[in-house]
Parts: C-alpha cells; sequence; structure tokens
C-alpha cells in the first residue's frame, strides 16, 4: 500500500482518497465510567475502515460517536473538514451517513420492500397530503423510489423475499435487509455494527462480499465494526484496534496482526 | 396471422426460422424476464435484432464456424439468444450445467474444446478462471451479469453489451452473418448436450437441426402448441428437455418463454406467468403436494372439510372430465362448485390456473400424486425421452394418460423390444454421434440407427402403450424363467407412505420375497392416533397390526402385478417387516439413497433363508453403526408372514 499525498492506492487497485471523517482525541465517559479515552483516527475516502477489539473495548460507543448519537465530553469529529457540533439523529441521516444496528432494527412486520423503503424516507419530498393520497408528485415519486429499491433488492439478491415479512426471515438474512435499508438512503459513509454476529461461515462469506461489493460499486466508504478477526482482515483496507477505551493499534491488516499489543489484548497476558 | 401458422418445413434451421418468425410473429413476445421487480418482454423482432447484434460481436472477436461455445448459468433470456447467435455465426453452442464444479466444467469444456464461454456472472466467470490453465482452447469469456467484475482483467473477458455494441458497430459483416445463415443445413449440428452420466465421464451428444426440428415440429403438432402458449424455463439449460422446448418447440410454435428472476422466486413466478404449458419431474410436483397438505394441516375445520369434500368428489370424477368421458349431470355440477370453492384457488396457488399442458418424466411418479393434479383439472401426462432422441420417445396422448404407462411411441418413432426386455427405438430425432467417441456411439446406436435405451419395458398389448419396468441391467430371471423385475415391485410398495423402503428377491428363485422398512413418520402417527403404544422402532415394527397393514399393502401390490401376465410371476408370496433402518452408515444404501442389493443380501442371509424355508418367526441380530461411528447390535425375533397371491390374468382389452 503506498501513501500518494493525500490518499493511497490498494493492492486490488482502488483509489482511496483523502479523510472524510477525523476524530480527535475523543474521550467519552458515561458516569464515573470512562468508555473511551484519548482517540484519535481518521476514515478515508472510499476505504473499508474496521474498528476491533475484545468485548467492551468501546466499539460500538465509538462508532455511536462517529454517528452523532453520543456527544464525547472531550474531543472534536470533523466530517468533510468541518466541525461537527452535536446533531439530531435526522440530521445526521441528511449529512449522508447510514448505519446498521448490533441488534436488527427492522419493523418486523412490514415487507423486506417496505422495510427497504423505509430508507428512502430522507429523500421522499411531497407533502404528507399528495403522499396520504397518492396523487402527483407522491405517485411519481413513489415509482422512482421502488425503483432505487428494486435495485437495492436486486443488489442484496433478495428476490425471493421481496413481500415477506421481515420477522419471519432467518437472522442471516434479517441482517442482509438491514444493510438494504442503510444502502437506500444512498450515504456516502455507511457504519456497520457488527454485521456478521451470529453469522455462520457461509452467511458470513456472503456479506463479506456484499460489503466489497457496495465499496467498489458505488465507492461508498464503510465503518464497521466487528469481532471475527478473520473476516476483518480480509476485507478491510485499515483496523483501528481498541482495548479497554483506548487505541492500542492502527494500520493495514497485516501490520495490526503481528503487533505484540493487539495480539495481548486478545489472547490476553499471563499474570506475572 | 393465427397462432397455429408453423414456419416452412423448408426452413431447416434455428436462425432461418427466427428470422422468419422475426416478420410473421415480430410482435409477439419471445422472451420475458423479470429486472429489478417488473417483467419485461422482448418480441420475436427483439429477439432477432438481439441476437443477431450478439453473432456479429462474435464475429467480431473472431468466432469461425465449426466452433463450439460453451453456455453456463441460470436460464436467462440473453444465453438463449446466445446459444442462437452462435448458431448464426455457424458455431455450436455446448449448454452447460451451471452447478457444476470447476473440475467438471473443465472436463466438458476441454473435451467439446470450446473456444468461446458466454457465462451469467461473476461465480462462472471465477469457476472457469480457476481452471483457465487446463482449457488451452478457451479464448474469450463473455458474462451477461457484470456485478463484481469491474477490476478483473478484460484482455478476454468482455461484458455481453459490450459484445452486442461491437456487433452493432460492426454491422458491415451483416451481409456475411446472412450468408452463413443461409449457407447452414439441417444436418449442421444444432447443438451439444453432456449427458450427466451416472456411470463414467458424460459423453456430448451431437444434435443437428433435423434432429431437433423434427422433434420439435411433430411433438407440436401432437399435443397442439401454438404462439399463445406461454412456459417457465427453470430447468437446467444443459438439460435436452429445456432446450426441446425453450428453444425447439418455443421457436417452431413462436410461444414465449419466461425466466425465473431467480432459482428462489420459482414458485412465485410461476404463480405471477401463469404458463399455458409445464415441465417437472416428478420431485416438483410431490413437494408441491406436499407444501400443500402441510397448509392444510393447519387450516381451519371449515377450510379442512370443503378441501376433504371436493378433493375426494375430484379424485373420483375430475381425472374422467378432464379425459371427456361421461360423467353424470349432478358429478358435473358438484365438480363445478368445487372448481369455484376449492380446485380454482387452489390451482392459483400452484401457479396453475392456465396450465392446459403438463408433463412430466424421469422417473416414476406415485400414482396419488399424479391422480391429485389429474383430479384438479391439470392435464398432467407422461412422457419418455431420452437426450439421445431429442427428448421424445413415446407421450401419452390426451384422453388416454394413465399413471402406469408412458404412452404410445411419438409421431415419427419406431419402438422394439429385444429378447431380453430392453427397450429400442429409431426416429428421426436420433442423436448424430457423440462427441469425439465413435466407439461409444456404435455401443449405443447400431447401424440401421436403432438406439438402446438402456431401459426394460413391454408394450402393453390391445393399448399400444409402453411400459418402463426397470433399467435393463436391474432385470433378472425367477428359476421358471419369468421377468423379475426388482425395482419396479418396489416402488409399487414405496408409492405407500407406510412403506419407507422394500428389498425384493427372487432372482433365479421360485418365488418373490420382500424385506420391508417402515416408515417412522407415517406409521407412528397412525399409531398415535391408534392408541398403539410403542418403546422403539423395532417394536412398532413387530407390532402385529403394523402387519396387517403391511400386509394389506403387498396384497395390493401383487393384485396389480397379476394384472399384466409378464409380470405376475414377480408376486410377492412371504414378507418380513425389518428390525431396523437401512442406512447408509452401515453400507446399505448409497448416500443417493439407493439399496445395495448385494449387501443387503449378505447381510441378511439368515433372514432370506428363513423367508424361503417357511419359517414362522427368525432371530435376527445385526450390527449398526451409529452416526458418530461408534458400532453396536440390534437384535429382535421378526415375525415371517405370507401375503396372498393372485393367479395371473390376462387384462381385458381396452
Amino acid at each position: 500500500m503506498k501513501d500518494m499525498g493525500q490518499g493511497f492506492v490498494t493492492p486490488d487497485g482502488r483509489r482511496i482518497g483523502g479523510p472524510v471523517m477525523e476524530v480527535k482525541n475523543i474521550t467519552l465517559r458515561f458516569g464515573g465510567v470512562t468508555a473511551l479515552s484519548d482517540i484519535s483516527f481518521d476514515i478515508r475516502e472510499g476505504e473499508v475502515r474496521a474498528i476491533i477489539g475484545p468485548n467492551g473495548a468501546g466499539k460500538s460507543s465509538m462508532l455511536n460517536v462517529i454517528n452523532g448519537f453520543y456527544h464525547p465530553q472531550e474531543g472534536e469529529v470533523w466530517f468533510r473538514g468541518a466541525k461537527r457540533g452535536p446533531m439530531k439523529p435526522h440530521q445526521i441521516a441528511h449529512q449522508g451517513i447510514a448505519r446498521t444496528f448490533q441488534n436488527i432494527a427492522l419493523f418486523k412486520g412490514m415487507s423486506t420492500l417496505d422495510n427497504i423503503m423505509s430508507g428512502r424516507l430522507t429523500k421522499m419530498k411531497a407533502s404528507m397530503f399528495s403522499q396520504a393520497y397518492w396523487f402527483g408528485a407522491a405517485e411519481r415519486e413513489e415509482t422512482e423510489h421502488r425503483e432505487a429499491v428494486e435495485r437495492i433488492i436486486d443488489f442484496l439478491e433478495i428476490q425471493a423475499i421481496r413481500k415477506t415479512p421481515v420477522g419471519r426471515l432467518p437472522y442471516g438474512l434479517q441482517k442482509r435487509v438491514e444493510l438494504g435499508r442503510a444502502l437506500a438512503a444512498e450515504p456516502s459513509l455507511l457504519l456497520l455494527d457488527e454485521p456478521m454476529a451470529g453469522m455462520n461461515v457461509e452467511e458470513k462469506e456472503d456479506m463479506s462480499r456484499f460489503i466489497l461489493d457496495v465499496n467498489d460499486e458505488f465507492g461508498t466508504t464503510i465503518a464497521l465494526i466487528e469481532h471475527d478477526m478473520g473476516v476483518v482482515m480480509d476485507i478491510s483496507d485499515r483496523v483501528v484496534v481498541l482495548d479497554y477505551g483506548r487505541k492500542i493499534g492502527d494500520g493495514p491488516p497485516d501490520e495490526v496482526r503481528n503487533d505484540q499489543a493487539v495480539i495481548d489484548a486478545y489472547l490476553g497476558v499471563p499474570h506475572e | 396471422m393465427g397462432d397455429h401458422v408453423a414456419p416452412p418445413e423448408a426452413l431447416d434451421t434455428l436462425p432461418k426460422i427466427l428470422d422468419w418468425n422475426a416478420t410473421a410473429r415480430a410482435g409477439l413476445p419471445a422472451s420475458r424476464e423479470k429486472a429489478f421487480g417488473i417483467w419485461q418482454s422482448f418480441t420475436w423482432a427483439d429477439v432477432r435484432e438481439e441476437a443477431r447484434a450478439f453473432a456479429l460481436g462474435l464475429l467480431n472477436l473472431g468466432l469461425a464456424p465449426g466452433d463450439r461455445v460453451a453456455i453456463v448459468g441460470e436460464n436467462r433470456p440473453r444465453l438463449y439468444w446466445a446459444m442462437a447467435a452462435s448458431q448464426m455465426c455457424g458455431a455450436v453452442p455446448v449448454p452447460v450445467y451451471q452447478d457444476s464444479v470447476a473440475e467438471e466444467m473443465q472436463y466438458v469444456l476441454d473435451h467439446a474444446g470450446a473456444r468461446f464461454a458466454v457465462v451469467e456472472n461473476q461465480e462462472q466467470v471465477d469457476k472457469l478462471l480457476s481452471v483457465k490453465d487446463r482449457l488451452p482452447a478457451l479464448e474469450r469469456m463473455i458474462y451477461v451479469e457484470p456485478r463484481g467484475l469491474r477490476r478483473y482483467d478484460h484482455e478476454r473477458l468482455h461484458a455481453f453489451g459490450e459484445v452486442q455494441a461491437r456487433g452493432r458497430a460492426g454491422a458491415d459483416r451483416a451481409e456475411e452473418l446472412d450468408a452463413l445463415i443461409a449457407s447452414a443445413k439441417g444436418a449442421d449440428t444444432c447443438v451439444m448436450l453432456y449427458t450427466s452420466g451416472t456411470t463414467g465421464k458424460p459423453k456430448g451428444v451431437v444434435l443437428s437441426h433435423d434432429n431437433i426440428l423434427s422433434a420439435a415440429r411433430s411433438s407440436s403438432v401432437f399435443d397442439d402448441l401454438c404462439a399463445a402458449d406461454s412456459v417457465l424455463a427453470y430447468l437446467p439449460m444443459a438439460w435436452v428437455g429445456d432446450f426441446i422446448f425453450s428453444m425447439g418447440q418455443a421457436y417452431v410454435c413462436g410461444f414465449s418463454v419466461a425466466c425465473p428472476e431467480s432459482a428462489e422466486t420459482m414458485l412465485s413466478d410461476l404463480k405471477e406467468i401463469g404458463p399455458t404449458y409445464f415441465f417437472a419431474p416428478p420431485r416438483v410436483f410431490e413437494n408441491l403436494l406436499t407444501s400443500v397438505m402441510i397448509r392444510m394441516e393447519d387450516a381451519g375445520t371449515l377450510k379442512k372439510w370443503l378441501f376433504r369434500v371436493f378433493m375426494d368428489h375430484a379424485k373420483r370424477v375430475g381425472p374422467d372430465i378432464l379425459d371427456g368421458k361421461p360423467v353424470g349431470f349432478m358429478d358435473r355440477l358438484k365438480y363445478r362448485l368445487g372448481d369455484l370453492l376449492v380446485y380454482g384457488p387452489l390451482k392459483n396457488t400452484l401457479g396453475m390456473s392456465r396450465v392446459r399442458l403438463g408433463y412430466t418424466a424421469g422417473e416414476a411418479i406415485g400414482p396419488e400424486i399424479f391422480q391429485f393434479y389429474r383430479a384438479l383439472g391439470v392435464n398432467l401426462k407422461q412422457l419418455y425421452g431420452q437426450t439421445e432422441a431429442s427428448v421424445f420417445i413415446t407421450m401419452q396422448p390426451n384422453g388416454e394418460v394413465r399413471a402406469d404407462t408412458v404412452g404410445v411411441p411419438s409421431p415419427g418413432v419406431e419402438l422394439r423390444i429385444d429378447e431380453k426386455g430392453e427397450v429400442w427405438y429409431r426416429s428421426p430425432g436420433v442423436f448424430v454421434e457423440y462427441y469425439k467417441q465413435p466407439e461409444k456411439t456404435a455401443e449405443t446406436k447400431d447401424p440401421e440407427g436403432w438406439v438402446a435405451t438402456g431401459d426394460a419395458g413391454f408394450i402393453e398389448e390391445g393399448t399400444g402403450h409402453l411400459r418402463i419396468i426397470d433399467r435393463a441391467k436391474d432385470v433378472g430371471k425367477m428359476a421358471d424363467g419369468s421377468l423379475f423385475a426388482p425395482k419396479f415391485i418396489e416402488n409399487k410398495l414405496k408409492f405407500f407412505p407406510d412403506i419407507l423402503e422394500a428389498v425384493v428377491f427372487g432372482a433365479g428363485r421360485e418365488m418373490c420375497c420382500a424385506f420391508v422398512n417402515i416408515d417412522l413418520g407415517s406409521v407412528g402417527n397412525w399409531a398415535e392416533r391408534n392408541n398403539i403404544a410403542y418403546a422403539s422402532y423395532t417394536e412398532l415394527a413387530q407390532h402385529p397390526r403394523v402387519y396387517e397393514t403391511i400386509r394389506a399393502h403387498v396384497e395390493a401390490v401383487n393384485r396389480s402385478l397379476a394384472e399384466d401376465p409378464m409380470l405376475a410371476g414377480g408376486q410377492i408370496h412371504r414378507f418380513v417387516v425389518l428390525h431396523k433402518q437401512l442406512d447408509a452408515d452401515d453400507g446399505e444404501l448409497t448416500r443417493t439413497q439407493k439399496v445395495r442389493r448385494t449387501i443387503i443380501a449378505d447381510r441378511y442371509a439368515p433372514i432370506i433363508e428363513a423367508l424361503y424355508s417357511g419359517a414362522k418367526e427368525i432371530f435376527a441380530e445385526t450390527e449398526v453403526t451409529y452416526e458418530d461411528g461408534r458400532k453396536g447390535k440390534i437384535s429382535a425375533t421378526l415375525r415371517i408372514e405370507d401375503a396372498a397371491v393372485v393367479p395371473a390374468q390376462r387384462r381385458a382389452a381396452a
């Protein structure tokens, strides 16, 4: 991996640009508990960035900070060259950041199609009145959005469950639908919270392919939290390692894999 | 322009017929495909334009007459167009099973010497790239679905659209293409299909345009197919049936071929498209029926009652109404009512509302399953065919449909049964040769053009229907010289849901005896309903009332065997219900659940001896292997019972 000024080129030929998101000296406390302390790293345009660490390392907290859901007591979050103040979730969504959740947060009673359609919400412009009566702008708009949703269904190969209520789907497929809903917002930065948790090997392989394809086809920048080291090392360009709320490693997968601090964090160190 | 106007006989290749269709049937739909959730149609004029553009692109890339073009993927209109385009260029399409692993694919492509491969997606591209070192002849790959392939080296890899764009840009070669189409003859190779080959390596069956067109033309007339028909192409493109239905017959009749969105959406696509002409192996019909029955179990009391009452009625009169036989007015009225309340909605759910012609083939279909669909008013028929025959050997004419025959010889087919009982045929559809295997060709096809099917069967007196008994190599003789067809009898037994597996002995013996395995699900359920307590499989198997049931089944099989003088000798005199299930872990079955006769005969020799010695019971001890590899023993005293046999009778002339 060669550094080319602001960005670099990955071994498989993708061009990674300058930073999209920079977190600087973040410290987050819940009462007396310090979840994150003094963490800094960046996420660059077009890369797959992983945040890993053992249980309780502060990964999800970190994602929630990036997401704007938590407001850190110290430190700054810079998004596309501007310092970000406290925001409401819908404001974040309008910035082009979408996410999935560790515990699937879909509308269980709604179909796959409707769930993904709900991801288009930020794109809908028609007034509530015309939507309610489905005429004029609303009708045109729905056709347009339906097409976008169908492209996602095709992309994620979930045609067979288009009209199935998601509550009836197996876990792995629900995860895929959730990814679909996040994609529906056409984000420029996609945050994935343990996209492969609880999946079997085959489902993990499928999901890895979808993540790489999203990155490749749409040029979406991806930041993901993952437990499974093997998967992370295979699909990410750069990895941040957290342990007890501190950053203990940051770099390309191969470098991180051989880092003694990282190995200790994952395997433990013997007590003298 | 009527629906039944066929292209002139003088058009002797598929590309010539496509040209004719593009004018005579210009506006009629030819292919359908679901793109982004909406069905898209292509007319015959569109298909010709698309295929021509692709053909010109292939010429531009250097495809030459006589080259082989591998086609790998699930049913997609573009892959069908690619086959037509190859034929336009005088090249030979070779559809390959898309689910085969890289090694199998490598064998076929290498044997066929394919220079080009048109594949569906990244998965297939990856597969072929992984074996490209062993495919020296393969020069170019063209893919339909670009997803994930953007970063691949495109020196010898092309997108389908890009090849078409090349073709459209280089339209100056159109005259050359027209000349190639015009110079092709009916004797030229139309397609090469590799048979899956249960024994040894697959063989490339070479079929000419004459083969395909004569089979397609005569079968279309036989079943009155027309341009208004439609099919769903969901069976593998490498299978001869799909080629005949989706290319041969579709071109000749001008009907439309819809491709499912994906393999998983097949059932909902079936419902949306509502084909009029439907083909499925017995397994598919069985699964559909099972899913209906399971859903009926969960239905409310009223629905269950309606279903039971009207299905009973349908089973009684439905098939006769379908065959146009006389049925009483009240029965007809009740059937109409049933159609409104039960059959119609059910057929709609199954996607068979519009099916006016359904075929099943490949293996024996259970009579209840067969009758179920016919009772609903679905004209399900059986045919018997082979790749080597361009499918059709025999078919059932309307009005003469039965579960136990495969029909009368298709138009133009001659049948012959040799002294060993093996079925031979000769027809215009008979294949040219096995590609690059003259000795194999000679083994299968004699100099006069007769082809051995490898199946034993006989032609029923009176009706002229062919009945297939078994694979020829499995058929033996009993001591008195009468025919012994174990698989045929076993299948008859296995059609009873209570019987999971059966093994019949009798080769070289005076009489037939049988081992029976009960189906724990079905018999266990029955025991529960009848308050019969049992502690183990062995105990249930030996229960006197289970024996009663099984004896009734065996005797029913005997009665049906007695109806055929040729098979009457195979009636089962004595039987035993085994104390354990035959299991692949014990080597008694193959991994595909086929019985291994010799191993079973060896392991259970004392029981067989007892069957023939006239003993009333036998103590048996059998070693079993558990799933984790440990071994144990099961022992039990088994009852041996006699079953009534019926003297052979002549079937009354039909």
